[in-house]
């Protein structure tokens, strides 16, 4: 249908008026929603998404993309609810407890939306069990923990112990990242996951998703 | 000596290509809508930063104690070393103020994005330049009162990075009380305004940063670029002098 891949090619491009109309327009012409989510907006994301893994575009295409993405889902958020559309999978994220950063973790959301995930994002300087409560209640599989501090990393054994103590380790996987933090970290702490940069990030919670 | 300095905006305005280097961009390879959106980001921080440093002459016994902290450095590093063939020493503080945060966060909230990451690459990199001026402010005190700085470098260090563990903050507070130009410290030893810099002036013969060293946190630095850190040691000019508040 053209006017999806128009969607997606003035995504591409981080178009956001243009994306903005043209999803009103393919939701004026009864597009179902699912569609143009799908065919439209995450199409044109995961070409942004594998552009940015490939160093063809940098951090500010992905984010004037990811704007446009924002302009169109806006028309189709309420469809989607009303035609109970599922998402990918649903993430839980923040900063841990005492950081106050959050950069990361909001390219992380931005990226995982990008990727069709429903991402509940709990801001910054976010208690252990905040976590936990927020992915029991909202039903999310994934929690993914960003830290910037190597004061602040702890926190994230906290949660994981957290799970551990509730007895949800069968249903709740963890993924954790940030400047200090590692590979060998994550193992320690007994983390599902690490993500060494956001669309590292995103990969990885597909692969806790897909395993869940 | 303790001093308060304010700095103009502009003055502590990073190159171009810094900035675009902090977002994984290289030289050349930004479009123009890009380009764009960097002069956006520079003229929002020229209208919001408030850059403020104090500065404060401290002696190697002092800083030993400082530098202690609650125990938690690792066993041999950079800091202690190059502190002990230190010439002189001086605690700092830097900040670019509470509303260049506030306008980063207001922008994400708002999905300006790519502003928002930008305004963010420009703070930061312009809260190290603004630590390169007053380093520099640091070496022409130090000649002025009969120092000899023609053969000096100086290196800013701070807790949280070789080997001097993030927890050395609080005694560095207590010490420099920063509160004076709007820092305050959290229970994580996170600093806010998030765009300030904190630590410790080391002047001294270039040879007192000697990273050959098998230090064990330079190791474990992914960075590796402590020698570009230091003004003097990229052998920039100065474009422009803090003022002094008092």
């Amino acid at each position: 249908m053209q006017i999806l891949n128009q969607i997606a090619d003035r995504l591409e491009q981080g178009e956001d008026a243009q994306v903005d109309e043209l999803t009103r327009q393919a939701v004026g012409q009864g597009v179902p929603a699912a569609d143009i989510l799908n065919r439209g907006l995450l199409a044109g994301m995961e070409v942004v998404g594998r552009k940015f893994r490939d160093h063809e575009i940098f951090l500010p295409d992905v984010l004037l993309a990811a704007k446009a993405m924002y302009a169109g889902l806006a028309h189709l958020k309420p469809l989607l609810v009303a035609d109970q559309v599922p998402s990918k999978g649903k993430v839980v994220i923040g900063s841990v407890q005492g950081d106050l950063h959050d950069i990361g973790k909001n390219l992380v959301g931005i990226m995982l939306e990008g990727a069709g995930f429903e991402v509940v994002d709990l801001g910054s300087d976010v208690p252990a069990s905040r976590f936990v409560d927020a992915a029991v209640e909202r039903g999310a599989p994934v929690i993914g923990m960003s830290a910037l501090l190597t004061t602040t990393m702890s926190v994230m054994k906290d949660v994981i112990n957290l799970i551990r103590e509730r007895g949800l380790s069968d249903q709740l996987r963890t993924i954790i990242g940030g400047a200090p933090v590692s590979a060998d970290f994550a193992r320690d702490i007994g983390a599902d996951a690490y993500g060494f940069d956001a669309a590292n990030a995103v990969e990885r919670v597909k692969d806790l998703v897909a395993a869940a | 000596m303790r001093r308060l300095l304010s700095f103009p905006p502009d003055a502590v305005v990073p190159s171009r290509a810094a900035v675009l280097a902090g977002q994984g961009i290289p030289e050349g390879a930004a479009s123009e809508r890009v380009g764009a959106i960097l002069d956006q980001a520079i003229a929002r921080f020229i209208d919001l930063a408030q850059p403020r440093a104090v500065c404060q002459g401290i002696s190697a016994t002092d800083f030993s104690s400082v530098y202690q902290g609650e125990g938690l450095n690792s066993d041999r590093t950079p800091v202690a070393e190059a502190a002990r063939r230190a010439d002189h020493l001086a605690l700092f503080a830097v900040t670019l103020g509470q509303p260049v945060s506030d306008e980063i966060t207001a922008l994400f909230a708002t999905s300006d994005l790519a502003l928002a990451a930008m305004l963010d690459a420009v703070a930061s990199a312009a809260a190290d330049r603004a630590v390169d001026l007053l380093a520099r402010r640091t070496l022409v005190d130090l000649a002025g009162n009969g120092g000899s700085p023609a053969a000096a470098s100086v290196l800013p260090y701070s807790p949280g990075y070789c080997g001097w563990h993030i927890t050395g903050q609080r005694r560095l507070f207590a010490r420099l009380e920063p509160e004076e130009i709007g820092i305050r410290l959290n229970s994580s030893c996170l600093m806010t305004p998030l765009k300030s810099v904190s630590g410790v002036l080391l002047l001294g013969a270039p040879a007192i940063h000697d990273f050959s060293a098998d230090f064990e946190p330079c190791n474990r630095c992914t960075t590796h670029a402590c020698e570009i850190r230091s003004p003097m040691l990229r052998e920039e000019e100065p474009d422009a002098d803090p003022e002094p508040d008092r």
